[in-house]
């Protein structure tokens, strides 16, 4: 076989990349190379370069360094009885492919991951050996390097040292499902692992007897991936496996990333169209479970099948179940009353809480500073609003849901 | 009527200076007409500007607002950045109220000048610049682009890219400015620019990437519009990949879904390394970085505790937290389960109990090579609130299933004196936990006839809120400790 190119290394090994949700290239350490000794700066804030024709944004080369893989995890294109094509990048084409794609604007930095081959060590060793070139040669843009679960404490400790974020896909939400469908896989061992660089990353941060700090270990944290749809778990599974990472390892982010059809099935996985809607409302969920305070309970019990309601977003799903603690009074409530607000985020919370020390706000107010009235209508009192009977309407809910399924196509 | 005519290049300053004087002399927002001297010739009625007499108060916040008001392309940022300076002079909290429809109004504007600068830094794209005939060896590379932002951004964008590419020199050309930075300086010049017509070798490779990471099962096109408008795709090198991208995406699906699942293959497996023998001198404790000698039973059992779903606390627990110790320790303290940090560790007393408990140890004069500590319930239970894991007592039955692992610990290391540490260190020793602090001190038995010392867990003396009470507790606690050596010694009399 002739040697392949570069171009159909990268075709390969991106494609092969894909189906990794994460992207971003934020909360790095920040750092810049204006002296002129090296190239790249990191902001703290993510930047994506460009969007591809599936919404996603493109920030980081996302690809890996290798697809031959050892496992035979049925979900994933590049499991060992897959008859997709092979390749693998040599440390220098990556680091290459890093710095010329960086030096025209393309990229933030690169998201490397890869298939395990030979042993955990060895693929984890290759790839650490890539990031500590791109550093040795001044590289600071961002780099979020995917770990291998079973490699060794002090190859993590590398990897941390150069990579601005770390992370480890979980990839389904129950063990019986990663038993099942990725036999190779142990999810009491990936879990350890993720709790391993919670410590080290711990350690790191706590300056030493001398006052010094040994080295940055992963400023932007870590991260993980769950798979949506390729198993029969519900939302209250995905979340509540969500909820347990983020408490006990202090994950940065959980990416859902709902199952989409690979070119080489397996026949253990139906090739169905991605549950892009479900995956949306998952991320939605997730963030009010992060930043609005909600319980797990208060957002799938819905219907006692642990689903979210596909057809509204889960706060107003909540909100009209329990539109007894409503209509809020926008001018007097407090902060975590009006976090519940449907329509109304955390920065339109904190500017109402500003405006209104100025004077009473009306519904008009609210719209200018952002806020969606729409959706806040019923479940408000303004100065000069109050939803009377709207609350109490059997209706209500059919207000807000769209006569037809989403187009996803 | 003032009409201020500021130079293309160095505005913010410019509008910094004029608008003080204009504050000063107290020219109402309504009679003054900003522009660019590239605009054209100044209005008719200007007059002379007073000089900056009267001092003004701004917040922090407004000078912030006014960078990005000022490149705005019409020059109603200008205008507004202007009238608000007015208006601050009277309200200072002024900013802080988005109900006001000029705030609203600026930060309206100030959000889509921020939009348009982030896509700046976003869709720049450099080309190499091939060097000049007698160019040096490893001299600095050179780049070009062009760039057409909505509005006059081009200073405040500047110093991203020189803190970005450092090390090579590079030109921006966007139609009216030229940026150029080159050996390190940075300098902006206005020009008029026409679109070059420009290529470089990588943008291929590039536009492989852009059409390989996308995923076709995912078409959201209206998506990347919402994000990429069509105003910057000519120039985007990837861009003109899209609509081929788009077309094809439905029957590469529907291809895939035609296509027959594949079987696994069949090639071997590769053999998994099988577990390495365990070394007769290798015990817990070395493996764990502590001291050597030790019993290998005591290494089976903490694997087969691994899988234990004796209780349901294993199901939210990061892994099983088994004792650890020599497996000829005379003394075996017992706490009460591990915390977060042993979770996540998979060693027991290494939190903040767990080091209080070893310093004071220590200070009451016992080697850690002579004991062996564990937990009467070996997996981590608690209730997540937020992001955080709060500890919770386990309960009786949680104690009992797990007293079996206890139990063959205790027939392991068999050792001649227990400490239980704690109500449910005392509960899983001796069958009761009430009256802890009464029995504090006293040595009682194990049911099979172990003398157990009692005392307080350490993280009873973490949790005393007053510092003197901790203090003569934390006495407490040590002397409690060094009565174990007394008591061997007792025994070996």
């Amino acid at each position: 076989m002739a040697k392949m190119t570069i171009q159909e290394k990268l075709a390969i090994l991106s494609d092969a990349a894909k189906y990794d949700a994460s992207c971003a290239s934020s909360g790095g350490s920040k750092r810049d190379s204006r002296k002129g000794d090296g190239l790249g700066s990191t902001t703290g804030s993510g930047i994506c370069h460009a969007y591809a024709p599936d919404g996603r944004c493109i920030s980081l080369l996302k690809i890996l360094m290798t697809n031959f893989c050892e496992f035979d995890c049925a979900y994933c294109i590049n499991r060992r009885s897959s008859n997709v094509r092979r390749a693998r990048f040599t440390v220098d084409e990556v680091i290459w492919l890093t710095e010329e794609f960086y030096r025209r604007n393309y990229i933030e930095g690169l998201f490397l991951s890869s298939g395990i081959i030979r042993s955990p060590d060895y693929t984890m060793e290759e790839m650490v050996r890539i990031v500590e070139g791109l550093r040795a040669r001044g590289f600071r843009g961002y780099v979020h390097l995917k770990t291998i679960p079973d490699a060794s404490p002090d190859l993590i400790e590398r990897a941390g040292l150069c990579a601005d974020r770390l992370s480890i896909n979980i990839e389904l939400p129950r063990d019986a499902s990663i038993k099942a469908l990725a036999p190779e896989k142990d999810a009491g061992e990936i879990r350890k692992a993720m709790g391993r660089v919670r410590l080290q990353k711990e350690d790191f941060d706590e300056p030493s007897h001398t006052g010094r700090r040994r080295g940055k270990f992963a400023p932007a944290g870590q991260s993980t991936q769950m798979i949506v749809g390729a198993d029969d778990a519900t939302d209250a599974d995905v979340l509540g496996s969500a909820n347990r990472m983020y408490g006990a390892y202090g994950l940065k982010r959980v990416y859902y990333s709902a199952f989409s059809p690979i070119p080489d099935a397996s026949e253990v996985l139906p090739l169905k169209d991605p549950p892009l809607l479900r995956e949306h409302r998952l991320y939605q969920a997730d963030w009010l479970l992060r930043y609005y305070d909600f319980g797990l309970d208060e957002i799938v019990n819905r219907d006692g099948k642990g689903m979210l309601d596909l057809d509204i977003d889960p706060k107003l799903s909540w909100a009209l179940q329990n539109r007894g603690t409503f209509p809020v009074d926008v001018n007097r409530a407090p902060r975590e009353t009006l976090l519940r607000v449907p329509g109304f985020g955390t920065k339109i919370v904190d500017r109402i809480l500003k405006a209104r020390r100025a004077g009473a706000l009306g519904l008009e107010d609210i719209r200018r500073m952002g806020g969606r009235v729409k959706a806040a209508r019923p479940f408000v009192t303004t100065k000069d609003h109050h939803p009377a009977g709207l609350l109490d309407e059997a209706a209500l809910r059919a207000r807000f849901v769209k006569p037809e399924q989403m187009e996803l196509f | 009527m003032h009409a201020p005519r500021l130079p293309r290049i160095g505005t913010l300053a410019a509008w910094r200076d004029t608008a003080r004087r204009l504050a000063a002399a107290h020219a109402d927002p309504a009679n003054v007409d900003w522009g660019l001297e590239t605009d054209g010739a100044p209005a008719l009625f200007d007059e002379d500007l007073p000089a900056p007499s009267r001092s003004l108060r701004v917040p922090k916040a407004f000078a912030e607002l006014v960078r990005t008001l000022v490149p705005e392309r019409t020059g109603e940022g200008m205008a507004l950045a202007y009238a608000l300076l007015v208006r601050l002079q009277e309200t200072p909290g002024l900013l802080g109220n988005r109900a006001d429809p000029q705030v609203a109004r600026a930060e309206a504007i100030a959000k889509e000048i921020r939009r348009d600068l982030h896509k700046m830094h976003a869709f720049v794209r450099f080309r190499e610049v091939p060097a000049p005939e007698g160019a040096a060896e490893g001299a600095r590379r050179r780049f070009a682009a062009w760039f057409e932002p909505d509005h006059r951004i081009e200073e405040e964008c500047a110093p991203f890219f020189a803190a970005r590419f450092g090390d090579m020199d590079w030109r921006i050309a966007t139609p009216e400015v030229l940026t150029i930075f080159e050996g390190g300086e940075l300098r902006l010049v206005p020009h008029v620019g026409l679109r070059p017509d420009a290529e470089d070798p990588l943008e291929q490779l590039w536009t492989t990437y852009y059409g390989s990471i996308f995923n076709p099962a995912r078409l959201k096109p209206d998506a990347m519009r919402a994000e990429m408008p069509r105003k910057y795709w000519r120039n985007l090198p990837e861009a003109r990949a899209i609509p081929d991208l788009i077309a094809g995406a439905r029957a590469r699906v529907a291809a895939m879904k035609d296509a027959a699942p594949t079987p696994a293959r069949p090639r071997p497996r590769p053999a998994k390394e099988a577990p390495p023998m365990p070394d007769p001198h290798d015990d817990l404790f070395a493996a764990a970085g502590g001291a050597p000698g030790g019993s290998r039973s005591l290494a089976e059992l903490a694997e087969a505790a691994h899988d234990c779903t004796r209780c349901p606390l294993h199901a939210d627990a990061t892994q099983v937290v088994f004792g650890e110790g020599p497996a000829e320790a005379r003394v075996m303290f017992v706490g009460e389960q591990p915390g977060d940090r042993e979770d996540i560790a998979g060693r027991p007393f290494v939190g903040p109990a767990g080091k209080l408990f070893t310093e004071q140890a220590e200070a009451a004069g016992l080697d850690r090579s002579d004991y062996y500590v564990t937990n009467a319930v070996k997996h981590f239970k608690f209730v997540q609130r937020g992001k955080r894991r709060i500890h919770q007592k386990p309960a009786a039955s949680e104690v009992s299933a797990c007293n079996w692992w206890l139990r063959q610990e205790l027939a392991q290391v068999d050792p001649q004196l227990c400490v239980a540490m704690g109500a449910t260190a005392l509960h899983a020793l001796t069958g009761s936990g009430a009256g802890i602090l009464k029995r504090r001190g006293a040595v009682e038995q194990t049911k099979d006839g172990r003398p157990v010392l009692v005392t307080v867990h350490p993280s009873y003396l973490l949790r005393l809120p007053d510092a003197d009470l901790r203090e003569a507790e934390t006495a407490k606690f040590r002397a409690d400790l060094a009565r174990v050596r007394e008591l061997l010694e007792e025994r070996a009399a």
